[in-house]
């Protein structure tokens, strides 16, 4: 006997009960497949008893029960289904099975490549990562070619997802050859300011070019900026999670091989722990690559938790600078301590950004938001008035002008953030004029980072 | 005849294993073979045997597998196996201890007042 026809009335039915099963997480459609299956299995039995199909319908369903129960009991036995799992293989299908083990293939091939990239420069007689005065060692080129071990490997990763055409991967290429090239040509002073400057700018300037293979040829659509800052975050968060389980890893090494009198401390500083650091940076964007839907992203989360709290320290240190009348002492690492404030609270601002929903009402998490960029506004005026004296008592040297540098472009972002925050909270502006800006805004960092390792070094003499 | 909910989900497993004993079977034709037995007086929410067998995979006592039967759709099948089989061995004996104890029970009740 034949229900399955187009259009059937029956069939809307079925369909719209089993979109009602799929809603529950605990059914997985393995499981609505072998409800319906029963389901159809009574209908048929009931029509050929003599039912009419919606009236078999009705009773097939009242039999299978309370979906409510149902589903109930289903969690009951798969209470693992709730709490959702990252799983890094596609579905039952052979096609998706296939790309899965490639593109398995292709990331533990690039987290290999940049495992062992990091040792490429021992090839050339320098002394390997990790001994001796290791990574800051001005004798061995490590530092400033520090991105060059792993964001090729990072771009060439999101080119090969994202199917970039060729002229896209030919231009990667040269931003990264050239980089390297002028990196290297540098007459710098070892270990001197300009050096230390360009290695610490270099990453920043050339994760623009990880952004746009990111983006795969959308990096002009500020929704794919907004989806390159959402992977940064989180890739930053396993990273960070990875770094401690390998913290973990190295110490038990070290501990157990010592235990047995033999010495693996080696080991551990030359290849475990560099090679590790590279590799992970590849492993960290495949999984954020597959947990995208997944999972929820933390970097919000984190950001929800944390804004409150630092709106409040920044007010409480407002409140005390004026009750006790006292400046803010300009030492050396203030400046800096000040610029890494402004990029917090800028990331604060920026996730909150990334996760909220641009149609939705102000409300008070939005008041808060805009509280805090208001007094790290006001913090970072007092900070910058107390720095332009010092600048203009002593003049003019690489780490000044970069710090100052830093802390005018991340002034004018949340100078204008809160002047957009103002006018979304008081209705007179739309929240995704605030979204737009901080989309736009995002290669100007990597421009005064790339300004910063090209220009500083002749600017300055190489000092 | 309305059986206690709680009796109904002790006896759920052992049954379930009983019937894929006698061969190979899906959720409906347990649920139909549940109901000849008992002549319908035995009724399960269909829904809540799913769970079950779900349970019962999980602790190895049956395989399921997708097959496509007839009628060209899909069915998952489930098989007992020698884990299953031993443990519907041990139940069986349970069960028995607990009716042949009741069975005792009553058979006097119903004797008494013809002696009295």
């Amino acid at each position: 006997m034949t229900l399955v026809t187009h259009n059937d009335p029956l069939e809307a039915q079925i369909t719209q009960w089993r979109a009602w099963l799929q809603r529950r997480p605990a059914i997985r459609a393995e499981d609505v497949e072998e409800l319906e299956g029963h389901l159809r299995d009574q209908v048929a039995a009931l029509v050929d008893a003599g039912l009419a199909a919606d009236e078999a319908f009705l009773v097939a369903v009242k039999r299978l029960g309370n979906l409510d129960a149902v589903s109930r009991e289903f969690a009951r036995e798969h209470s693992e289904r709730l709490w959702k799992q990252l799983v890094v293989s596609a579905g039952a299908d052979d096609d998706a099975r296939k790309t899965t083990r490639t593109e398995t293939l292709v990331v533990v091939g690039l987290a290999a490549a940049a495992a062992m990239a990091v040792k490429f420069l021992e090839l050339f007689g320098y002394a390997p990562i990790g001994s001796g005065k290791g990574l800051f060692d001005s004798g061995a080129p490590y530092f400033p070619n520090l991105s060059f071990f792993v964001l090729p490997f990072l771009a060439g990763y999101f080119a090969w997802k994202r199917r970039l055409n060729r002229v896209a991967c030919v231009r990667l290429a040269l931003a990264f050859a050239s980089a390297a090239l002028v990196v290297n040509a540098f007459p710098f002073t070892p270990a001197g300011h300009t050096w230390t400057l360009a290695a610490l700018h270099l990453p920043i300037a050339l994760w623009l070019a990880v952004g746009v293979a990111y983006t795969g040829g959308r990096w002009r659509d500020g929704r794919g900026r907004m989806d390159f800052v959402r992977f940064s975050g989180e890739l930053f968060i396993y990273y960070v999670l990875m770094a401690l389980g390998g913290g973990v890893l190295t110490a038990f090494t070290v501990g157990m091989f010592a235990a047995i009198g033999a010495d693996a401390e080696w080991f551990a500083t030359q290849w475990l722990l560099p090679c590790g650091a590279m590799g992970a940076v590849i492993v960290g964007a495949w999984l954020v690559e597959a947990k995208q839907s997944v999972i929820e992203n933390m970097a919000p989360v984190l950001t929800r938790v944390f804004t409150p709290l630092f709106a409040a320290v920044l007010l409480a240190f407002l409140v005390t600078m004026v009750w006790t009348g006292s400046g803010i002492d300009v030492k050396r690492e203030v400046l800096i301590g000040f610029d890494l404030l402004l990029a917090l609270v800028l990331g604060l601002l920026l996730y909150a950004v990334s996760a909220r929903d641009p149609h939705t009402p102000p409300d008070a998490f939005d008041a808060l938001q805009f509280l805090l960029v208001v007094s790290a506004l006001v913090v970072d005026g007092v900070a910058l008035a107390a720095i332009a004296g010092r600048i203009s008592e002593f003049g003019f040297s690489p780490n000044r002008v970069a710090a100052l540098g830093e802390n005018l472009i991340l002034l004018v972002n949340l100078a204008w953030s809160a002047w957009l925050y103002a006018r979304f909270l008081s209705g007179r502006g739309p929240f995704s004029a605030l979204e737009r800006w901080q989309t736009d805004y995002l290669p100007v960092y990597a421009i005064w980072a790339g300004f910063v390792v090209l220009a500083f070094p002749p600017l300055f003499g190489y000092v | 005849m309305n059986i206690n909910k709680d009796l109904v989900a002790a006896s759920a497993g052992p049954l379930v294993l009983a019937i894929l004993a006698e061969g190979d079977s899906y959720g409906y034709a347990i649920i139909k073979r549940v109901g000849e037995l008992s002549r319908g007086r035995l009724r399960w929410t269909d829904g809540m045997l799913y769970p079950v067998l779900h349970r019962l995979e999980r602790l190895g006592y049956v395989e399921a597998r997708w097959a496509t039967a007839e009628s060209g759709r899909r069915r998952r099948y489930y098989r007992i196996t020698k884990a299953g089989q031993a443990h519907l061995e041990a139940q069986r004996q349970q069960w028995q201890v607990v009716d042949s104890t009741l069975r005792g029970l009553w058979r006097e009740r119903t004797r008494a007042p013809a002696l009295g």
